[in-house]
């Protein structure tokens, strides 16, 4: 079953065409990383997923339901159950804790006791080490830390799909094996299927079972991580080695 | 430029400012649709109550405190050239309660949590936190909008009551000991003019007012646009709004309840 249809989507924002006609299917349990140059659309496309933000045309089926037609935002929030999504700046709520931004999910589904909700809180927070700053304020604490907190709070509930951009930018080494093995875990628990935005290669084909790369408005390569380790595809090449030459153009 | 240009120009104006107001409202539909869907997150309203409401107190008492000691000071200079300082007490009562209570305090809280308000709801919005909100399935209007929208329209009528007890009590002040007249004048003649109908137009007023208030300074965070630049002119937007909008919505309320109060 697909979980992720994403059809035709098509993005201008004036002149600039981000995205061009771009397709991908997404089956339950898989996890596919989105990786390409900066610039090139991957958090815009995670936010026409989420249906925070409307493609011009095409559109994106998250369980089999169109995210892109639903016309209120109750209809939307339904689909959005589903999901859970770790933004590029984490976007926490800066007028709530840290544990009160992760149990904030699960505090809104109001099906939960308090006792429920700490446990889960503590459970999550430890395998992230994020215990010791439970208590300050997003402000308070470093990008990587609410980096952290932000993909506690898109974890916390179990989705189904996660959508998670760029979960490793400001970690450290040792915290970044941590997240992969968070990630590791919530697949293996839940059997979730999800999108990793991410630019580290190849770290990030440990946790994924295909890649994507996207360019110029589209995706110029999907395959498995050996596929794509040993492409022949110069752009593809040229991105996981990092040189300056080569067809894409840095911008 | 020419005609057709400045024609063009006008027309592109009227457009937009049609459009911006249609959104507001479509904005502010949507608010009250809101209002009455679960969950209701009392604890929301009660800091939105503690953010406008109690924290502006002290400033309303101490502007209330001014204005009537200024309007005793004023009255007596004019009444006193028709040998009716007598009517003191009345003059700076009915100034306050019809009139100056409900605007100074509505320009009083725009200027103090408007500008706060937008400037929350535009750097939340700019910094993703309202799409955050969304992908948790919560709805923004309902959690960010709805708590301030109905605890503008709840505090501003009591702001003003208070803001008007505090100026008749600096108008009374001044009158007794500064300007020679009796307490026993001030109260009876001020008990003799203000009835009921007065009290409560005032209390119509401040409740459009709050309600206005909380309506543009939510709708100008809403659609705040991107930078520091985005949220600088949607605060300055929100608070000239929001006061210009009183002070035209004031004239015509004050209109229909002197009409509809005193027949
Ligand atoms: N709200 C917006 N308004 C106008 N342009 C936008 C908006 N959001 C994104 N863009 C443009 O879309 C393009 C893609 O942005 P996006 O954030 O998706 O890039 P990205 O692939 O996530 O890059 P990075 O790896 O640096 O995060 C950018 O060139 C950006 O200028
Ligand atoms: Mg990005």
């Amino acid at each position: 079953m697909k979980v992720i249809s994403i059809q035709n989507v098509s993005k201008s924002f004036g002149t600039q065409h981000v995205l061009k006609n771009v397709s991908l299917d997404i089956s339950q349990g898989e996890t596919v990383a989105i990786v390409g140059p900066s610039g090139v659309g991957k958090s815009v496309l995670l936010k026409i997923i989420m249906g925070v933000m409307q493609p011009d045309s095409g559109k994106v089926e998250v369980c089999g339901e169109n995210i892109t037609i639903a016309n209120s935002e109750a209809e939307k929030n339904e689909i959005r159950e589903n999901l859970g999504m770790l933004f590029q700046s984490a976007a926490l709520l800066d007028s709530l804790t840290l544990y009160e931004n992760i149990a904030f999910p699960l505090i809104e589904k109001g099906k939960f006791s308090k006792n429920q909700i700490h446990k889960k809180v503590v459970e999550i927070a430890d395998s992230l080490s994020l215990i010791s700053n439970l208590q300050k304020l997003p402000q308070e604490v470093s990008l990587g830390m609410r980096k952290r907190a932000g993909m506690a709070r898109a974890l916390i509930t179990k989705p189904k799909v996660f959508l998670l951009d760029e979960p490793n930018t400001g970690l450290d080494p040792l915290v970044g094996q941590e997240v992969y093995e968070l990630i590791n875990l919530s697949k293996n628990l839940g059997d979730f299927a999800g999108i990793v935005v991410s630019h580290e290669l190849p770290e990030v084909f440990q946790v994924v079972d295909r890649v994507a790369m996207l360019l110029n408005g589209g995706f110029i390569a999907i395959g498995t991580p050996e596929e794509f380790a040993t492409t022949g595809e110069p752009a593809v090449k040229q991105f996981i080695e990092g040189k300056i030459d080569g067809p894409i153009r840095i911008q | 430029m020419n005609a057709v240009a400045i024609i063009q120009n006008i027309g592109t104006q009227v457009i937009d400012i049609n459009t911006g107001f249609g959104n507001s409202v479509i904005f502010l539909v949507r608010s009250i649709i809101s209002m009455f869907k679960r969950p209701f997150r009392f604890y929301l309203f009660l800091t939105q109550m503690l953010q406008i409401g109690v924290n502006s107190t002290i400033v309303i008492a101490l502007i209330g405190i001014f204005t009537g000691a200024v309007l005793a000071v004023q009255g007596e200079y004019t009444l006193s050239r028709f040998g009716a300082t007598g009517f003191i007490g009345s003059a700076v009562a009915l100034s306050l309660i019809r009139e100056l209570g409900p605007v100074l305090t509505a320009l009083m809280v725009i200027g103090r949590a408007g500008s706060a308000i937008t400037a929350e709801l535009g750097i939340m919005k700019i910094t993703e936190q309202v799409d955050a909100l969304k992908s948790m399935a919560v709805d923004p209007i309902k959690y960010l909008m709805v708590p301030r929208i109905l605890a503008g329209t709840i505090c501003m009528p009591l702001l003003t009551g208070l803001f008007i007890l505090i100026g008749i009590f600096g108008g009374y002040l001044v009158s007794i000991t500064l300007l020679g007249i009796s307490s026993g004048v001030f109260l009876t003649q001020m008990f003799a003019a203000v009835s009921m109908t007065d009290i409560y137009s005032g209390f119509i007023k401040a409740t459009a007012f709050g309600f206005i208030f909380g309506w543009v300074s939510c709708y100008k965070g809403h659609t705040c646009g991107f930078g520091a630049r985005g949220v600088n002119k949607a605060t300055t937007q929100s608070v000239v709004t929001s006061s210009v909008a009183i002070l035209v919505v004031d004239y015509f309320l004050t209109s229909i309840l002197t009409r509809f109060f005193l027949n």
